[in-house]
């Protein structure tokens, strides 16, 4: 039997190539929503709560408080959901897939490259809520170079649950319940506009557990001063990442390999 | 890999989804150098021979080799010399023709990405529209970009899976004429479809296939000589007139198949002097005569 390759590097490149030269097709719209969305969130939070109700939460200035907080809401906002529904219109509607599988292209090159690709994405625009806050106040740090990192490997994660789901459903609108029951609370609960330690202890502990909440601390860490429980937090995403990795490969090969 | 190693090699091929028997026993050797012609008619399992084919459909049982590598086990590797043309389009309808041509070459490592993407655009002959987006492309544009995305990696094995199935005459004849060219430049071809012209215009030979398996294989004129005969004699009338033609010959031992508004009686040269209606319309025996003797469907 002649040795067949996994992970090809040469493979992965080109489909993310592929997604490359579709994205320069619309990223303007896509940069404009990802500047434009935190900039609202800081003027009716930051600002509109920050000048009202609160000024900071433990000694942060409220609207730098919320200005961190939104890059976990931009990495999931630009991992989960365009993996969703990029995915399943791809394999179902554009027949994408079909054709990239006919190359010598396996599930498991096309599930890495489609996450790196919105991994990498998601890593540029998580970095802007950051930009935006610093016309607020926010002083740069040489730590906050490892934000782009943080939020590459939760949008990993997000992007293998996205492609996990899109391989899941049977059409495109159940995408709603994944959306309401899945997301919105995840990105509710993250510590983003509020603290944490203020709710019950049992949304602390489910919190715990919420990987935007783990990147929300990651990145005040990154701002404001990191602390060695950080390296549990990060490992802690990591591993997520690795292990929806292998299940989106799992359940997308069972979609497209009948 | 020797010259002797078949392109194709299929044993025993069965595919089942739940109840139904998409692929039951098929048997299929192309030799390189072929264009074969899977001929069937819809629901025949040709779509899921391809499938498993490229690797995207896995057999219940027997086995597959497609330039000497098995498959599933080494598909891969048989998918890099191998180009496919799918049934429906599947471009990537915002990026431009070169892109979609570029993307490919890409993806099935081509080393100079350049020269394939001046190649195939050559062989689809829309070098002067490399730089638009294909939703700018007419649907005849469109196909023949879709085939030469098939050709980047100068593939030795090509398969075009019902080519131009619901595109409109005009369209279809540009692509026949483009499967000709490659045909005749010694391409080796896969191509299923159900359409009997597309079969017989393009096909050195012809693979009937229903319910799952080959029923018949040879060229289209042998075929013709074995299932059909060298004449057919349409019979046109009013259905009374033409049920009682029919059992009149059928009795006499003839073969004969409805035709749309008439009925065709096949090899019409072996009936006895004066059976054959007057008014019946003498033709050749068709490939046409072979699909519906042998798989009862009506031809298309
Ligand atoms: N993914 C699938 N799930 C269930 N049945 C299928 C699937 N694909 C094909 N079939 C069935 O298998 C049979 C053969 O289909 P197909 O290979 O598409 O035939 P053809 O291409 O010759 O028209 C048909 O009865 C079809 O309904
Ligand atoms: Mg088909």
């Amino acid at each position: 039997m002649k040795p067949v390759r996994r992970l090809e590097p040469a493979v992965i490149l080109a489909v993310m190539g592929r997604e490359f030269a579709n994205f320069r097709t619309f990223w303007k719209s896509t940069a404009f929503t990802s500047t434009f969305e935190p900039v609202v969130y800081l003027f009716a939070f930051g600002l509109g709560l920050g000048s009202t109700l609160v000024t900071d939460v433990d000694g942060i200035e409220y609207v730098q408080f919320v200005g961190t907080g939104l890059v976990a809401t931009a990495v999931v906002f630009s991992s989960a959901l365009p993996a969703m529904f990029g995915t399943f219109v791809k394999e179902r509607f554009q027949r994408t897939y079909d054709a990239i599988l006919a190359a010598p292209v396996d599930v498991e090159e096309l599930v890495t490259a489609e996450m790196l690709w919105i991994g990498l994405r998601s890593a540029v625009f998580g970095c802007f809520p950051l930009i935006v806050t610093m016309f607020f106040g926010l002083e740069p740090k040489i730590t906050m170079l490892l934000v782009p990192i943080f939020a590459f490997v939760t949008a990993l994660a997000f992007s293998a649950f996205g492609i996990t789901m899109a391989a899941s459903v049977s059409k495109i609108d159940q995408f709603n319940y994944v959306t309401t029951l899945v997301i919105t609370p995840l990105f509710l609960v993250a510590g983003t506009f509020f603290p944490i330690d203020q709710l019950p202890d049992g949304f602390q502990i489910a919190a715990q557990f919420n990987p935007l909440y783990q990147l929300v601390e990651l990145v005040r860490g990154a701002c404001f001063g990191l602390e060695a429980v950080d390296i549990l937090r990060f490992a802690g995403l990591v591993a997520l990442a690795i292990v929806l990795w292998r299940v989106a490969i799992r359940r997308l090969t069972s979609r497209l390999i009948i | 890999m020797t010259a002797l190693v078949p392109a194709i090699e299929i044993h025993g091929l069965t595919k089942s989804f739940g109840p139904i028997k998409a692929v039951d026993g098929l048997d299929l050797v192309v030799d390189k150098g072929v264009c074969l012609g899977l001929l069937g008619p819809n629901g025949a399992g040709k779509s899921t021979t391809m499938k498993m084919l490229t690797g995207q459909a896995i057999a219940d049982s027997g086995e597959i080799r497609v330039l000497g590598f098995d498959l599933p086990s080494e598909g891969k590797n048989a998918r890099a010399s191998m180009g496919v043309v799918p049934q429906l389009d599947n471009l990537d309808i915002d990026v431009t023709v070169e892109e979609n041509l570029a993307i490919f070459a890409r993806l099935y490592r081509v080393e100079d990405v350049g020269a394939a993407v001046d190649r195939t655009l050559e062989i689809a002959r829309l070098t002067d529209r490399r730089k638009d987006a294909v939703d700018k492309l007419s649907g005849g544009m469109r196909r023949r970009l879709l085939l030469a995305r098939g050709l980047v990696h100068d593939p030795k094995l090509l398969l075009l899976d019902e080519p131009t199935v619901g595109l409109d005459p005009q369209i279809r004849t540009e692509l026949w004429t483009l499967i000709e060219r490659l045909r005749s430049s010694g391409t080796t071809i896969l191509m299923s479809t159900h359409y009997i012209e597309e079969a017989e215009r393009l096909a050195d030979e012809v693979a009937v296939m229903a319910n799952g398996k080959v029923i018949a294989r040879a060229t289209p004129a042998e075929l013709i000589a074995e299932h059909a005969g060298k004449s057919t004699a349409e019979v046109y009338g009013p259905p009374d007139r033409l049920a009682e033609v029919r059992s009149m010959v059928e009795d006499a031992g003839l073969r004969v198949r409805p035709a749309g508004p008439a009925i065709a009686i096949v090899a019409a040269e072996t009936a006895a002097p004066g059976l054959i209606p007057e008014d019946a319309i003498h033709r050749a025996g068709s490939l046409e005569d072979v699909f519906v003797m042998l798989t009862g469907e009506d031809a298309e």
